[in-house]
């Protein structure tokens, strides 16, 4: 197991680099996606911005307070989804028996399937989130402690995390049900629209939803509020987005659970 | 020692089928109580209809599909819980789908696929100008994947499983869609391969060609059991499928009366007769020589595929 893990990154970088050499056999075909990736990202902050030309605040945030929470949002889903968000592509595989081919070769399934139809494209993301944070952190004057900052970083990387298990669940999911990849979508890509507002506008029923069955809330909302300096809501303490951490963890073994549940029952194809 | 032992093995799938709004449910068995052992350097064939369970027994052994109940042994360990280990071990090939990469030339597969399996470096290159020698690949190493004939894709398939020396290959119908030239090609290069590396090799296909040309054993399998294990010679001798007799006549006849033998077919002056294995030919040849006028003859050995057909349709005998 230990050898395993430590030889996963040079193995998905390996099959990562396929992907993308093959990606570039079609250049015309790269460029535009690349191209039309950014211009959805930007546009998607360009909008929040306007609305804050007619509004001072939004839910008690500001612009700048916005911006970061719609940066590190988008920054954990643009880094889950460009490192395993081709993993949905499994339900197309399942389907037509193509996982053999994975199943057969000496490197785990999970990365072959996690690189699978890797999409360099996908970086536009977490660029665009990276210049939307660069914003927020000018616009905000907030008195940085050690706390905040660690608070800041961490909620990055478990986020990113969170948002990967989902993916993952996601994919194991089509084992049972297959071509059901846009109910994890809902989750991943719908979650990140939901997690770059401030939580409280949407009720405490979603509030509940996101904190204690999907735990969304974590990826960044009660990290950012710590930053921030907000209340939680709900009465829980100020201090739950330190939970992150652990959240993330037990995320990850629910879907490698899963994951491996899944590759036990699959029953591949006819010939 | 067996190089892959099985021992009661059978896979069931839970198949659903829709009449209207009523779904059911119901067990199939694709492979029930499946035993046999495989010898080091045996090259088997694997045959039987459509849907008999070839392709399940070979997932099974690959560790893809983790059996219903019963135990396997693959070069020591259990398929299914050791598939990573098992792996570099095996190769496989699916001769529906390809396990290069689509958009790449064909090199660079190989080179991956030497990092994958951890080959040694020297080890690789030796082995690449083999298989590129004896499969003519030289001239489609710079080509991308998608752009080569189903021919030439199978060439690079085949050495592709065959890069990291497995001890076990399997080949799922590897001949399946290709021209007379290069099946006749790829048979001698993996009779090859048996023959220098002792590799061991199970070969599922539709084309009894194959099993002639390569298998020292076959194993006749239908509805997921094992109908039969020998030689081919053995296989040819345990059916009483019977012999055919062509008869070429001076003129059109009525169907020549004789005993022993019964006409099938009249074509003009030419008739077919048939007659069990167990008698002889001569004695119908001096009864029909003296009592037509008789041009040219010639003795037909049962067909392997009619030999199968029989052993598929038992009631038939």
């Amino acid at each position: 197991m230990v050898e395993r893990l430590r030889r996963a990154p040079a193995q998905y970088w390996m099959l990562v680099l396929m992907w993308i050499r093959s990606s570039l056999a079609y250049p015309a075909s790269f460029v535009l996606m690349l191209a039309s990736s950014m211009l959805i990202t930007v546009m998607d902050f360009v909008a929040i911005v306007l609305m804050f030309s007619h509004i001072e605040s939004f839910g008690g945030f500001t612009l700048g307070e916005m911006a970061l929470l719609y940066a590190t949002a988008s920054m954990t889903l643009g880094v889950a989804d460009l490192f395993t968000g081709a993993i949905e592509r499994v339900g197309e595989r399942i389907r037509t028996g193509t996982l053999d081919v994975y199943l057969i070769r000496p490197v785990p399934t999970f990365l072959q399937t996690a690189a699978d139809g890797f999409a360099l494209r996908r970086i536009g993301r977490p660029l665009q989130a990276g210049v939307v944070l660069a914003f927020a952190l000018s616009n905000l004057q907030l008195e940085w402690t050690p706390a905040k900052v660690v608070m800041l970083v961490l909620s990055v990387i478990t986020g990113s995390i969170i948002f990967a298990a989902i993916f993952v669940l996601g994919a194991a999911f089509q084992f049972l049900a297959i071509d059901s990849a846009e109910l994890a979508n809902s989750f991943t890509y719908g979650g990140q629209t939901l997690t770059q507002y401030p939580l409280s506008v949407f009720g405490k029923e979603i509030v509940r939803a996101v904190t204690f069955v999907i735990p969304l809330a974590f990826v960044n909302y009660y990290p950012v509020l710590y930053v921030l300096g907000k209340p939680a809501p709900l009465g829980l303490p100020s201090w739950i987005g330190l939970l992150s951490p652990l959240v993330a963890g037990a995320m990850v073994a629910l879907a490698s659970l899963a994951w491996r549940g899944g590759l036990r029952r699959y029953r591949s194809t006819g010939s | 020692m067996a190089v892959i032992e099985l021992s009661n093995v059978s896979r069931a799938f839970t198949v659903t089928s829709r009449n209207g709004f009523r779904r059911t449910r119901r067990e199939v068995r694709a492979v029930d109580g499946m035993s046999f052992t495989v010898e080091p350097g045996e090259v088997m064939g694997y045959i039987g209809p459509n849907g008999a369970g070839k392709s399940t027994t070979i997932k099974m052994l690959t560790g893809i599909l983790v059996p219903s109940s019963g135990s396997i042994r693959v070069a020591g360990v259990d398929p299914s819980r050791n598939r990573l280990k098992l792996a570099k071990r095996i190769g496989v090939v699916f001769g529906q789908r390809t396990t290069l990469w689509w958009d790449l030339p064909l090199k660079d597969s190989f080179a991956v696929l030497q990092k994958m399996y951890d080959v040694p470096i020297a080890r690789h290159r030796e082995n690449l100008a083999t298989f590129v020698e004896l499969l003519d690949l030289g001239e489609l190493l710079d080509v991308p994947v998608r752009q080569l004939s189903l021919g030439q894709r199978m060439r690079g398939d085949i050495a592709a499983a065959l890069l990291h020396d497995p001890e076990i290959v399997y080949l799922d119908e590897p001949t399946i869609g290709l021209d007379v030239i290069s099946k006749a090609r790829l048979r001698e290069f993996l009779a090859q391969v048996n023959a220098e590396r002792r590799t061991t090799v199970i070969l599922t296909t539709h084309d009894l060609d194959d099993i002639e040309a390569l298998c020292s054993r076959v194993m006749v399998i239908d509805h997921g059991h094992q109908i039969y294990d020998g030689t081919l010679t053995g296989l040819r001798a345990s059916q009483s499928a019977p012999r055919t007799l062509v008869v070429d006549l001076a003129t059109s006849l009525p169907p020549i009366e004789i005993q022993g033998a019964t006409v099938v077919k009249v074509d003009g002056p030419r008739q077919h007769l048939t007659f069990p294995t167990t008698t002889s030919a001569a004695p119908l040849l001096s009864q029909i020589a003296a009592n037509y006028p008789l041009v040219d003859l010639s003795v037909a050995e049962p067909t392997i595929e009619s030999v199968i057909t029989q052993l598929y349709t038992p009631t038939h005998h």
